[in-house]
């Protein structure tokens, strides 16, 4: 177990290693530096000294030393808009993003779960047909399109909702979170159904499909002949057998909603770190994309980590030595 | 008629006539609901790549129509008589014409992206299989590592990189789709490799490319086509959603995201029609194939055999 964890542990830096490489190719070492990397609003002399501190004289792998050695210390460049070192920016922007995210994922599971249970133990019946239809139909709408069909709706026809913005907050230990207020909530309905409703879809065929081929195993036809209760059987036999692929899919889509949800808060205006991502890709603020991949490539990697252990922890069949190779 | 199939059937080669195909025919034959699908989603292609020649303007062509028509609701008519079924835009162009176009683009960049990453994937997953060692390992490597990211954020940060283009939201697309394909392919054609009609070719020395690409490819696509279908579908969602946030396609050229995001500013005084139309038109389009490929999928699925 101790060898498993070192293994992946050396992995996970390989990978953040290979992606620092490819940004800093990318962005770098693809058309003049100095031209995405000092404000187009400098003057000469102001350039100059820039490419000087930058060590844009130096050789590549000299830069790319330097880049990395900053990095690890929390140095990503400054932003060129906000003025703001690019990574700091970035921080103050997550807990927006997580909150969305989070949420999302929770109503995907608490209402994706229960009903592809239902679907996956009534295989075959008309209604759960239907289900399994609508759900392709689910994840065919495009995030976008889904999101103004919402602010259309509730918005501008029926006045329900506001169309954008994070409403009023609370902060605790300094974050501002709008669960806490109603205007808080009724800000994040919108944007939580725009990106829960694909997650749902994902949840109801996946419950689905493990619950019923779990249904006809020998286990369940054991503890049904030893007069086990349908509800504890669901519950205790079915549920729990399934249940390890359905957290590995619900971590790796934490890690993919925060960058999904990219779409999202920009049709919701939603001041999380999606949206700044899009506005800086529009002002080609580069320091903040390099820091936004960088950091979203951080998470992805760490929630990777996470699931494979939280695999073991769940399903003791799962011998973690075995998925080495 | 199955007189003549059969004779066809004994002059080809063993390939063309394996089990799985076989049980692709059996299961469209079996499951009516297929074929049907697999009729909308040809009639879908058809339609979407001639209906453009029966729009009734060019909206790409600025000449073509007028301002003094712009953002008409859906039925109106325009000042030289001309109906505008679905409404125009801020710039008077007839949205149907538009979608029509936008709908030929999308799925253009399905189509070709999908071509291009199955090409690329289905070498790497045939060559990373039959080759094994160092160069599985490496090329494996590469497609967890690609594929251990969001598809979206490599799309849009390779396209914040290299500028936007039809070409280019093309390539950015079989960078990250191709993995996929590589995936499942070599592990279809590690199966392959076990069977004894391999041992044969190799006993009868022929050499390795043979090998590879005329007995072990053919034998182990089925699998990578039916993922293609609904490839073919979230390449088209991903162009849309990246023309819609402003890296993908150029303004100059029909997309039917762009058109969404074009009516994003009208939606809030009521002017629906500019974005609700071309999306209704995505969604018709990734349904269908969604569709077409989850039955497919069902009908292939051994379990349910």
């Amino acid at each position: 177990m101790t060898l498993y964890a070192f293994q992946r542990l050396l992995q996970s830096i390989a990978v953040l290693f290979a992606v620092s490489v490819a940004v800093f190719l990318a962005v770098y070492a693809i058309g003049n530096p100095a031209d995405l990397l000092i404000s187009p609003d400098a003057t000469q002399l102001e350039r100059q000294e820039l490419i000087a501190r930058l060590g844009l004289d130096q050789p590549i792998w000299t830069q790319y030393a330097t880049f990395l050695w900053n990095g690890l210390h929390g140095d990503m460049g400054t932003s060129f808009v906000h003025g703001e070192p690019a990574l700091r920016l970035i921080l103050t922007r997550l807990p927006a993003t997580f909150e969305l995210v989070t949420l999302s994922l929770l109503v995907a599971s608490l209402v994706g779960i229960p009903i592809g249970l239902w679907v996956g133990l009534n295989d075959g019946s008309r209604l759960s047909a239907a289900v399994m239809t609508g759900s392709i139909f689910g994840y065919s709408i495009p995030s976008f399109w889904k999101g103004l069909v919402l602010i259309l709706v509730f918005a501008v026809w029926l006045r329900l909702l506001p169309a954008s913005g994070r409403g009023d907050t609370i902060a605790v230990l300094g974050i501002p979170f709008s669960f806490l207020t109603l205007d808080g909530w009724r800000h994040l309905a919108m944007p939580v159904l725009n990106l829960s409703i694909p997650n749902i879809a994902l949840m109801i065929r996946l419950t689905a499909a493990g619950a019923a081929e779990a249904r006809n195993q020998d286990y369940v036809k054991f503890a049904r002949a030893k007069g086990v209760g349908s509800r504890r059987i669901v519950r205790r036999h079915i549920l729990r057998n399934i249940l390890s692929p359905i957290v590995t899919i619900l971590g790796m889509e934490f890690g993919s909603l925060l960058a999904f949800s990219t779409i999202t808060e920009t049709v919701f205006a939603w001041p999380g770190m999606g949206k700044l991502l899009i506005t800086s890709i529009y002002q080609l603020d580069r320091p903040v994309i390099v820091s936004y991949v960088m950091l979203v490539t951080f998470i992805f990697v760490m929630i990777n980590l996470l699931v494979d252990f939280a695999y073991a922890a769940l399903d003791p069949r799962v011998k973690l030595a075995e998925r080495l190779s | 008629m199955t007189a003549a199939r059969s004779e066809t059937e004994a002059l080809r080669p063993p390939l063309a006539d394996t089990p799985a195909r076989r049980a692709i025919l059996a299961g469209l034959k079996r499951r009516p609901r297929i074929r049907g699908a697999l009729i909308a989603l040809a009639a879908i292609v058809l339609v979407v790549l001639l209906l453009p020649l029966l729009a009734s303007q060019d909206p790409y062509d600025l000449a073509s129509f007028s301002v003094m028509d712009s953002r008409l609701p859906p039925g109106s008519e325009s000042m030289d008589g001309m109906t505008f079924w679905l409404g125009t835009d801020s710039q008077g162009r007839d949205m149907l014409s538009a979608i029509l176009y936008g709908m030929r683009i999308s799925l253009l960049v399905g189509l070709a992206s999908t071509a291009l990453s199955l090409a690329i994937g289905v070498t790497v997953g045939v060559v990373a299989a039959v080759l094994g060692g160092r160069v599985e390992a490496l090329l494996m490597r590469l497609v967890d590592f690609i594929l251990g990211f969001p598809t979206i954020l490599v799309a849009l940060v390779m396209l914040a990189v290299i500028g936007r283009g039809v070409d280019k939201v093309i390539i950015a697309i079989v960078v990250v789709q191709w993995a996929n394909y590589a995936r499942i392919m070599r592990s279809a054609a590690l199966g392959e490799r076990a069977k004894e009609y391999v041992e044969a070719a190799y006993n009868l020395a022929y050499p390795q490319r043979r090998v590879m690409f005329r007995h072990i490819m053919p034998n182990s696509l089925n699998a990578v086509l039916v993922i293609a279908t609904v490839h073919v579908a979230s390449a088209i969602t991903l162009e849309a959603t990246l023309s819609f946030l402003g890296v993908g396609v150029p303004v100059t050229q029909p997309s039917l995201g762009l058109l969404v995001a074009s009516g994003f500013d009208y939606l809030m005084s009521g002017d629906y029609w500019i974005s609700f139309y071309p999306g209704i038109a995505l969604l018709a389009l990734i349904f269908s194939l969604n569709f077409v490929g989850d039955r497919l999928r069902t009908a292939l699925d051994p379990k349910r055999a």
